[in-house]
């Protein structure tokens, strides 16, 4: 794939608190990029450095390899959609749109044939002449997209765009934005801390976290190899237990030893185990090896989750089947169920449930979204 | 919900009484002396008698606009520059602008006699310099002067105030799009601050058309504006309803140009969020 940006070596800190620590990070011409990572990860502030918004401490910024570290925003061929979109409000619709062309100094009826091909494209014909601010968030985020795109820029910044948008809204957005993606081939460049936008929507995720990136990869890479406890941990939902790998191709963990497909550990190596919620079938206790008390059972809607109390650490299931809390239930998982990472800083602080709350998740992603 | 209801209406009186003493009561005698003479009578002859002072009516409005007008210029950028600067910068800059407030108009009026008389503090430094005199009091650059010193607080302001809740992302969003310093400025910042100048505009318009103060001091004498013209009229009994009627005039002349300007700021405050 052919590199349009390259971020090589990049550092950056606010009042000496550093926020990128050495961010080394290529992204291939048409790509669908998502950083992703929790709020003070540092993803928007890579966003920014991409823009020109902000100048970084260390290391190079290479556009179609040319260092641009010290290229203005306004000279670079990088737009964006901004968190709040950022619609200027003293502008209507067709202003807004027209904002770029105004300042090449197109001729008029150019501008017209392309904002009219843009709010096409974004599905608003007939809105030229309304007021900006009396448009709904789904409708000014559609305004945000087509006067970021209608200069054709090389690559598109989209912070948090949907963050603003109920989920309904959001689901449809995605499918668009991901459709625009597709017509125009121009490279999105996309930050979120929802974890399910970045698996739906991106040819490759790069997940961040504490200023550094903890893995780029693609979606299906990303969710079932896992490189750490906090990769596991922040996407999906992950069991993560503590194991050691005796040999190759055999895990122990929870008492018992288990087959798996993993290997190229150190003989007794202690490593994290991972398993998926929704791998886990569950069987009568005589029929597995490890067994656990069902502490608690919730109706998801496709399935239930179920908390199990497995010699002290509580595992998450999610199953089809209901299961009374308080019966005892044996945890069925095959090799393929198991993924084996190495030990990392993240190690011991993820995977466990037992202080599990779907409240605390939501009013944790609720201060996500202001970063 | 009743006894509260007269609770509020008792309270209000003081304030009623208070606009219908001091605001209602003189605005009807200003009517009042306004057409008739100093014996009572019904007249038109104040009407007549504005004729006199024609050339002080467009001198004032000449300097009042010219001062407004210089106030912008200065203040626009300077509250721009203000707004950009960091936060405890921004308070700095604000408190030495605000500081000269904080002194009596007609102390800075006299300080300003003080430095530009013949003999004052800016002449001895040309003097000592070898560099000749400039003579400043009784100009009407000196009058303008003060007026600009006096007034540039109430221009500064209030754009200072309307600029600073602009949303950074909006200039952002400006140069992402491929506008330079200059056309951020004037495609994005102007346009939404517009509000904030059509306040200062105002707030320094009102003061320098009816100033009689600076324009007796720095302007020594030399010539006069309205403002002088009402006071000198109000100091002799019989030119009382002449003094009446330049007042009424400059009232109207002041509410017309409000109802313009609000006009401009309504139109621009729809826009903003």
């Amino acid at each position: 794939m052919e590199k349009i940006i390259e971020l090589k070596n990049i550092s950056k800190s606010f009042d000496g608190e550093a926020v990128l620590k050495h961010i080394d990070l290529y992204i291939g011409n048409s790509e669908f990029i998502t950083l992703l990572g929790p709020s003070g990860c540092g993803k928007t502030t890579t966003l920014r450095i991409i823009g020109g918004f902000e100048k970084p401490d260390e290391g190079d910024v290479i556009f179609e390899g040319t260092r641009i570290n010290d290229v203005p925003a306004h000279k670079r061929s990088v737009n964006t959609v901004f968190q709040k979109y950022a619609l200027f409000p003293h502008l209507n619709v067709f202003e807004n749109i027209a904002f770029a062309l105004r300042l090449q100094k197109c001729p008029k009826e150019e501008i017209r044939r392309r904002v009219k091909e843009m709010l096409s494209l974004v599905a608003l014909e007939g809105f030229e002449r309304k007021n900006v601010t009396l448009l709904s968030g789904g409708q000014q985020q559609r305004v945000a997209i087509a006067r970021a795109l209608i200069s054709h820029p090389k690559i598109l910044l989209l912070d948090e765009p949907l963050g603003a948008l109920d989920l309904k809204l959001r689901k449809d957005m995605q499918n668009e934005l991901k459709n625009i993606q597709k017509q125009t081939g121009i490279t999105f460049i996309y930050v979120t801390h929802d974890q399910e936008e970045a698996l739906s929507m991106s040819d490759t995720v790069v997940v961040m976290a504490d200023g550094e990136i903890q893995q780029i990869g693609t979606p299906i890479d990303i969710y079932n190899e896992p490189v750490n406890a906090f990769v596991a941990d922040f996407i999906g939902e992950s069991n993560i237990v503590d194991g050691v790998m005796p040999a190759d191709r055999t895990v122990r963990f929870s008492g018992h030893t288990f087959e798996c497909l993993d290997g190229g550990f150190a003989a007794n190596e202690a490593v994290d185990v991972v398993i998926r919620p929704e791998d886990i079938d569950v069987v009568s206790p005589d029929q597995s090896p490890l067994t656990g008390t069902v502490t608690g059972v919730t109706f998801k809607g496709v399935h239930y989750e179920i908390i199990v109390d497995v010699g002290g650490f509580k595992w998450m299931i999610q199953s089809t089947d209901f299961v009374e809390e308080g019966a005892r239930i044996g945890l069925k998982i095959g090799p393929d169920d198991i993924h084996v990472m190495k030990k990392s800083r993240y190690s011991g602080l993820y995977g466990d449930y037992s202080s599990f709350s779907d409240e605390l998740d939501e009013l944790s992603d609720a201060d996500k979204v202001e970063e | 919900m009743r006894k509260r209801s007269l609770l509020s209406t008792a309270a209000a009186y003081p304030h009623i009484v208070w606009m219908v003493l001091f605001i209602v009561a003189p605005l009807l005698f200003v009517l009042y002396y306004a057409f008739t003479d100093p014996s009572g009578a019904f007249t038109l002859e104040n009407v007549t008698a504005l004729g006199s002072h024609k050339t002080t009516f467009v001198l004032s409005i000449a300097l009042s606009v010219i001062a407004t007008f210089l106030c912008f210029i200065i203040g626009y950028p300077l509250a721009w520059i203000i707004s950009r600067a960091d936060p405890g910068r921004q308070r700095i800059y604000m408190m030495l602008i605000m500081l000269p407030m904080w002194t009596n108009l007609l102390i800075r009026t006299y300080s300003m006699m003080a430095i530009m008389d013949d003999g004052g503090f800016l002449n001895g430094i040309l003097a000592a310099l070898h560099l000749g005199k400039v003579h400043l009091i009784g100009t009407k650059g000196a009058v303008l002067f003060g007026m600009v010193y006096d007034f540039l607080p109430y221009m500064v302001l209030p754009i200072y105030t309307v600029m600073n809740k602009i949303d950074p992302r909006l200039t952002e969003a400006a140069s992402d799009l491929g506008a330079g310093g200059w056309r951020v400025l004037t495609k994005v910042t102007m346009p939404l601050s517009m509000s904030g100048v059509v306040s200062g505009i105002t707030m320094v318009f009102v003061p320098s058309i009816s100033t009689f103060y600076i324009s007796q001091k720095l302007g020594g004498g030399s010539f006069e504006l309205i403002g002088d013209t009402i006071e000198r009229q109000f100091q002799n009994e019989t030119t009382y309803n002449v003094g009446a009627m330049i007042s009424l005039v400059m009232m109207v002349l002041i509410l017309i140009s409000l109802a313009v300007m609000n006009k401009f700021s309504d139109e621009s405050e729809e826009i903003l969020p």
